[in-house]
């Protein structure tokens, strides 16, 4: 049993890295789920069990998605870059700041996500047009669209998952990452300031006068509002995950009233073959999990929780996550982890979440897979992408379990 | 045997300046997109497992395809006289040394922390050029 659902976890890990011929991952594993179900590998009702635990997850990602897309059709994304131009007057280092105060609250408000597709083009074009050197300001994007993914449930799809089986409220959630949310962008920050330091000591050359952004007062209320729901639904009980539908709706329904947006494009951003995906993922998993592999692993995972163990539950979490990737790292650690406390659940997400930042592409597989079917020429430098994430993923990994660790302490598990 | 200015994002103002002043008649204005930019957005995309259609890195080859001709049109008005104008696109350094092969000059301008006396004072990819370049180098101080 345990050797068929490896077998087909790791044809729906093969598929979703390579993706043959194109297709959506979900295309082989959905079918996968059904034949871990149909062949009697996992029980019914522990896969209807995984399905409803999934739901909600699903449900408040494609929310997000869809809140994050209709705010780049409102001229949300534009306007920071207008802003980071206007505030930087062209000089570099403050550039960078900008870019990192922005990012960070992008990613943490409408997930990774946003920042990787929708604000990284957006901090390019403002690079350029200022004649500064893109290449800090987009390997700040990228970096923090993982390392300031810690604040929220949802920054990350990793950190759904691991809320809807914490336990925690919204809030405490929240109360108890951001000690290691600041750490991890403040170390991120020393980092790039010493690693790019001859990038940014370039000469400034005056910029173009800018207009004003023109503030996309609607996008930034509704968003905001979706944050107060959050907290009031955390704190009424509700599942915050109606908030952010609420959020998405509202803004989706004046886009469509004034014709910005057409259903179809509202559908195409909650991904739904994503999604599908995530569901089919998480059944095999726990296919593969209750069928032995909790055994195997549960000796790789330190006990307790001192800041030894959160370090090595952290620190096991960063490698898991870049062997593969995060998603499958993050559904194989959390049934193992969640008996232990929120305190565990939350050092295996500074784990996922921070360690794909060693390999460009967020795990080694999809970057060894990258690297076959490409032109050698036309990939990243390798090397030099590596020793930033050798020198910022150990830094910010230690930092910010020490600040979990603190927090922790401070307002308790 | 050409003068070729090697037009970097931040520094080219200083080049053509200097590039004015130099012997010969033949000028090659060169713009190396750096495919590590777009690449790490590429990289970051696939890292998503396809959440999303829209690959940002796409639309960063192609916006820093439109600021490489803007560079260089903004460069050929400023220099004032006929020039070739080139875009190429991979590693900086390595380009650059590639297309200043034979090259009766390479212009290029010092980055890094003017300020600061000591090793280290240029960027790697200026490094690497003017360790590299196999014609002569002018390297112009930013103003």
């Amino acid at each position: 049993m345990l050797a068929l659902s490896v077998l087909l976890l790791v044809a729906v890990l093969v598929c979703a890295v390579v993706r043959p011929w194109g297709w959506p991952e979900a295309v082989v594993a959905v079918p996968a789920a059904i034949v871990v179900v149909v062949a009697g590998v996992l029980p019914v009702e522990h896969a209807v069990d995984e399905a409803v635990r999934l739901g909600p997850v699903i449900g408040f990602l494609a929310a997000i998605l869809v809140l994050a897309q209709l705010c780049d059709d409102e001229g949300l994304f534009h306007a920071c870059g207008t802003w980071m131009a206007r505030a930087s007057g062209g000089r570099p280092r403050t550039l960078l700041g900008g870019v990192f105060v922005t990012a960070s609250v992008t990613t943490a408000v409408l997930s990774l996500d946003a920042t990787v597709v929708l604000l990284t083009p957006v901090v390019f074009a403002t690079a350029a047009q200022l004649g500064v050197r893109p290449k800090p300001h987009v390997y700040a994007c990228t970096h923090l669209s993982n390392s300031a993914s810690l604040l929220l449930p949802v920054s990350n799809l990793t950190n759904l998952l691991a809320f809807a089986s914490s336990g925690l409220s919204f809030t405490r959630f929240a109360a108890l990452m951001a000690l290691p949310w600041v750490v991890a962008i403040g170390v991120e920050y020393l980092v790039f300031r010493r690693f790019f330091r001859t990038d940014l000591d370039a000469p400034v050359h005056a910029p173009l006068a800018q207009p004003a952004p023109e503030l996309p007062v609607f996008a930034l209320t509704v968003v905001g509002l979706t944050l107060v729901g959050f907290v009031v639904a955390s704190a009424t009980g509700v599942d915050p995950a109606w908030a952010a539908c609420a959020g998405a709706v509202v803004m989706a329904v004046r886009a469509l009233a004034l014709r910005r947006t057409t259903v179809t494009k509202v559908v195409k951003a909650t991904s739904l073959p994503f999604l599908a995906f995530v569901l089919g993922l998480g059944i095999v998993v726990r296919a593969v999990v209750d069928n032995g592999l909790d055994d195997l692993l549960r000796h790789a995972i330190p006990d307790g929780t001192g800041l030894l163990a959160l370090l090595g539950v952290a620190a096991v979490a960063a490698v898991l996550a870049n062997v593969i990737n995060n998603l499958p790292a993050v559904l194989v650690l959390l049934p193992l982890v969640a008996p232990f406390g929120p305190g565990v659940v939350l050092a295996v997400l500074l784990g996922v979440n921070l360690g794909p930042n060693l390999t460009y592409a967020g795990s080694l597989a999809t970057l060894l897979w990258r690297r076959i079917v490409h032109d050698h020429d036309t990939e990243v430098n390798l090397g030099e992408f590596t020793k930033l994430g050798l020198l910022a993923v150990p830094a910010t990994l230690v930092g910010a379990v020490v600040a979990l660790w603190a927090s922790l302490r401070l307002i308790g598990g | 045997m050409a003068v070729v200015v090697w037009i970097a994002d931040d520094t080219w103002q200083d080049c053509v300046d200097a590039a004015r002043g130099c012997p010969g008649s033949d000028f090659l204005l060169l713009h190396v997109r750096d495919h590590d930019v777009p690449g790490a957005a590429h990289g970051a995309f696939a890292g998503l497992f396809g959440r999303s259609s829209l690959d940002p890195g796409t639309r960063m080859d192609d916006l820093s395809a439109d600021h490489s001709t803007r560079l260089l049109e903004a460069a050929a008005a400023r220099l004032g006289v006929p020039c070739e104008t080139r875009t190429l696109a991979g590693r900086v350094e390595h380009e650059v040394v590639a297309a200043a092969e034979g090259a009766s000059l390479l212009v290029l301008c010092r980055d890094g922390d003017v300020s600061h006396a000591g090793p280290r004072s240029l960027g790697p990819a200026t490094r690497f050029v003017v360790d590299h370049a196999t014609c002569p180098v002018l390297l112009v101080w930013p103003s």
